[in-house]
């Protein structure tokens, strides 16, 4: 065979094997016959191979790895949404179905959304979810607000014990959150908060971590955009609003993001200072629900589905400063 | 307005940035800071700004003790290096926000913005962010927004040290243009002495937080203080032989001895530096006691004249000599010395004779 020849030959076995062998593997997890799903992956990959052997061209060889990249990505996507998949489907079968065993893949009726009504008509989730915004509203907001002022002082002001007091807080951070909730429940109970929505939000009105955060974006502004300001007869509080604020939008964005969604999931809290129902959050009221609805795990999915539907949509509108954000702070969302 | 600082001291823990510095500027005047890097120029500035607060000394504006005024309350207008300018602003946001912060009202705003964009030809970038517009422009804008209202003092600290060669120049004359039509008191942070000797009126040379020298900058280079200011001033640098005084003559170490007019101004037998321009050097057709007889070393074309290396008594120098004379390297040649150009500084103090 001429090399001409070669190349064709093995664009034509390339070609159709990168795509069997693609479909075989996305078809894995949900076919009914795996052993053809595995017969298709193993052979495209074979009929890849030969393809690439006789046709081993430059282009070829970057579209390869492009692919076995995108595939892998691929794969370990489908891992990652399967969850959520199998909780959202879940939502829409019936009790029998769910029973199924081996499990079925898909619900035989994608629009009965009779365990959406059950599952509301069984709680209060329309309540849970007014609290849980207020909640996740207030200490965000506060929290925005405390952690403005804070990095503020920290970056830009001078004041004695500036250093020291920067450390003391820094080392506060090492104090895992499990220990401060014993006394933060004193302190709560003390006051006579205990089972309202303030006890929710009290405790987190300030973040010594987003403090830090946004110090250190403040920190990188130029000295010289604060003292033109100032000569200009700027006060600290307008250039705080005006100059550092705007410029610092992306990291206050994140800020804000991170915190809604912890604060949005949060459950142990609750758990602890919440005792009536009208006063559950969504997570701790889902949790209840669990032990009120036995062993309706449809229910139970089609609850979970609606509760987690406000995070996915934030992280959708805003997920660009999300991936940033854990991207710099080297932290999980 | 008169700037006058008396005895102005800062020290930053041990390191004393700007020692006892006394100097009256006038007013109106273009006037440059010049140099070292490290040697207080922004310290001097900052100070003068109020951001800075002064360890010892006074600063009057007008006669007035601004020494211990607010930056607001001083009435000046702040340049800095990296233009400092306000990223998400635009343009005219950028130069406006200080009549805002002022409460000059909004069409008075736009209307002195315009104003000055208009100074600063730049009326068509008004809507643009400071990161769409180039080094220069983007100094441009940091310029009007420190003119726009109408500051007494104008201090910019190394404007142009981030915009290349070709657009540092351009600038340089700009801000002689605007400095000339608004007659506002300037004070122009460089360590480039060229930068200082084109455009300004006064320069203010300084040294390790020491004031050298403060005159014109053709008296500067003309009749320097001292070894630093004449070693600091020109381009080639000039050029130094170390020795001693003789009988009208200077002798250096080697023993070679050769004719200095002036030279009697140094008492005989002192150690000293004799500084010379190299448009100081006369070359001489005849050999003769009184002359140097420099070996010429390398030549360097610069059209109606030549720039020679040479070396005479173990001390190589720079000296320019009239194309007529056709030298060639390898050859000696006999120099005598002008009497402008020439200096004798003591080689302890650095003090001039
Ligand atoms: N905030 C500061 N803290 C300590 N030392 C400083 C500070 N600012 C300047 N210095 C020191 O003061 C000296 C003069 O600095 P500066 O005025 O910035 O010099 P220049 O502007 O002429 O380059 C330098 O030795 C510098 O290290
Ligand atoms: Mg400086």
């Amino acid at each position: 065979m001429d090399k001409r020849g070669k190349k064709i030959a093995g664009t034509m076995l390339y070609v159709p094997g990168v795509l069997l062998m693609v479909l075989g593997i996305i078809y894995l997890p949900i076919t009914a016959s795996m052993s053809l799903a595995v017969a298709a992956a193993l052979g495209g990959a074979a009929m890849t191979a030969a393809g690439l052997y006789l046709n081993h061209s430059h282009k070829t060889k970057t579209l390869t790895a492009r692919t076995v990249r995108y595939v892998l990505l691929s794969l370990g996507a489908v891992i990652m949404m399967f969850p959520f998949y199998w909780m959202l489907s879940s939502a829409f079968k019936t009790s029998a179905e769910m029973n199924l065993f081996p499990p079925s893949m898909a619900p035989n009726n994608w629009f009965d959304y009779g365990n959406f009504v059950v599952a509301f008509e069984t709680a209060p989730f329309a309540r849970y979810f007014m609290n849980s915004v207020i909640v996740v509203l207030s200490s965000v907001v506060i929290t925005a607000f405390t952690t403005i002022l804070g990095a503020f002082a920290f970056s830009r002001l001078k004041f004695p014990g500036k250093e020291i007091l920067f450390s003391l807080l820094l080392s506060m951070m090492m104090v895992p959150f499990e220990i401060l909730v014993i006394t933060n429940y004193q302190t709560i109970v003390k006051i006579g908060l205990s089972d309202t929505l303030y006890a929710l939000v009290l405790p987190f009105i300030s973040s010594i971590f987003y403090t830090y955060i946004l110090r250190n974006f403040f920190s990188s502004i130029p000295d010289g955009l604060y003292w033109s300001a100032r000569v200009d007869g700027c006060t600290n509080w307008r250039y705080l609003w005006k100059i550092m604020v705007p410029i610092g939008r992306p990291a206050l964005m994140t800020i804000i993001l991170l915190n809604a969604m912890a604060s949005w999931n949060s459950f142990m809290w609750p758990l602890l200072v919440i005792k009536r129902d009208t006063n559950r959050t969504l997570p701790f009221g889902l949790y209840s629900f669990t032990t009120e609805v036995g062993a309706n795990n449809e229910l139970l999915m089609a609850a979970s589905s609606v509760v987690v539907m406000p995070m996915i949509l934030l992280f959708f509108l805003a997920r660009k400063q999300i991936v940033n954000g854990v991207a710099r702070g080297g932290i999980k969302g | 307005m008169r700037v006058e600082m008396k005895g102005l001291t800062k020290h930053f823990g041990p390191t004393k940035a700007v020692n006892d510095f006394s100097v009256a500027l006038d007013d109106g005047e273009l006037i440059c800071l010049l140099g070292p890097s490290g040697c207080g120029k922004s310290t001097v500035l900052n100070m003068l700004a109020g951001i800075l607060p002064v360890t010892g000394g006074q600063i009057f504006f007008d006669g007035e003790d601004v020494t211990a005024l607010p930056p607001e309350q001083r009435g000046i207008g702040l340049v800095f290096q990296n233009y400092a300018l306000y990223p998400h602003m635009t343009v005219l946001g950028n130069i406006t926000f200080p009549l805002e912060i002022q409460n000059v009202p909004k069409d008075e705003r736009i209307r002195r913005a315009t104003q000055m964009a208009h100074l600063m030809h730049m009326e068509k970038l008004l809507d643009r962010k400071p990161k769409q517009l180039s080094g220069g422009q983007q100094q441009r804008v940091a310029i009007a927004r420190a003119l726009v209202k109408n500051p007494r003092l104008l201090l910019l600290d190394e404007p142009l040290s981030n915009l290349d060669a070709r657009l540092r120049l351009e600038m340089r004359e700009e801000i002689r243009r605007i400095q000339l039509k608004t007659q506002v008191t300037t004070i122009f942070v460089t360590h480039d002495q060229e930068e200082a000797m084109s455009i300004s009126d006064h320069i203010v040379l300084m040294k390790d937080g020491y004031l050298q020298q403060y005159d014109k900058p053709q008296e500067l280079y003309n009749e320097p203080d001292n070894q630093f200011v004449a070693d600091f001033l020109g381009n080639p640098p000039i050029n130094n032989f170390p020795g001693i005084a003789g009988d009208g003559h200077f002798i250096m170490a080697s023993g070679a001895k050769f004719l200095c007019p002036g030279i009697q101004r140094v008492p005989q037998g002192r150690a000293i530096n004799l500084a010379v321009r190299s448009e100081s050097f006369v070359a001489q057709e005849q050999a003769a006691p009184q002359h140097m007889a420099a070996a010429v070393e390398s030549l360097y074309q610069l059209g109606k004249e030549e720039m020679a290396l040479l070396e005479f008594g173990g001390t190589s120098f720079r000296a320019y000599i009239a194309y007529e004379i056709g030298i060639k390297p390898g050859q000696t040649l006999h120099l005598s010395l002008k009497e402008r150009g020439v200096f004798f500084f003591d080689a302890a103090t650095g003090d001039r004779y």
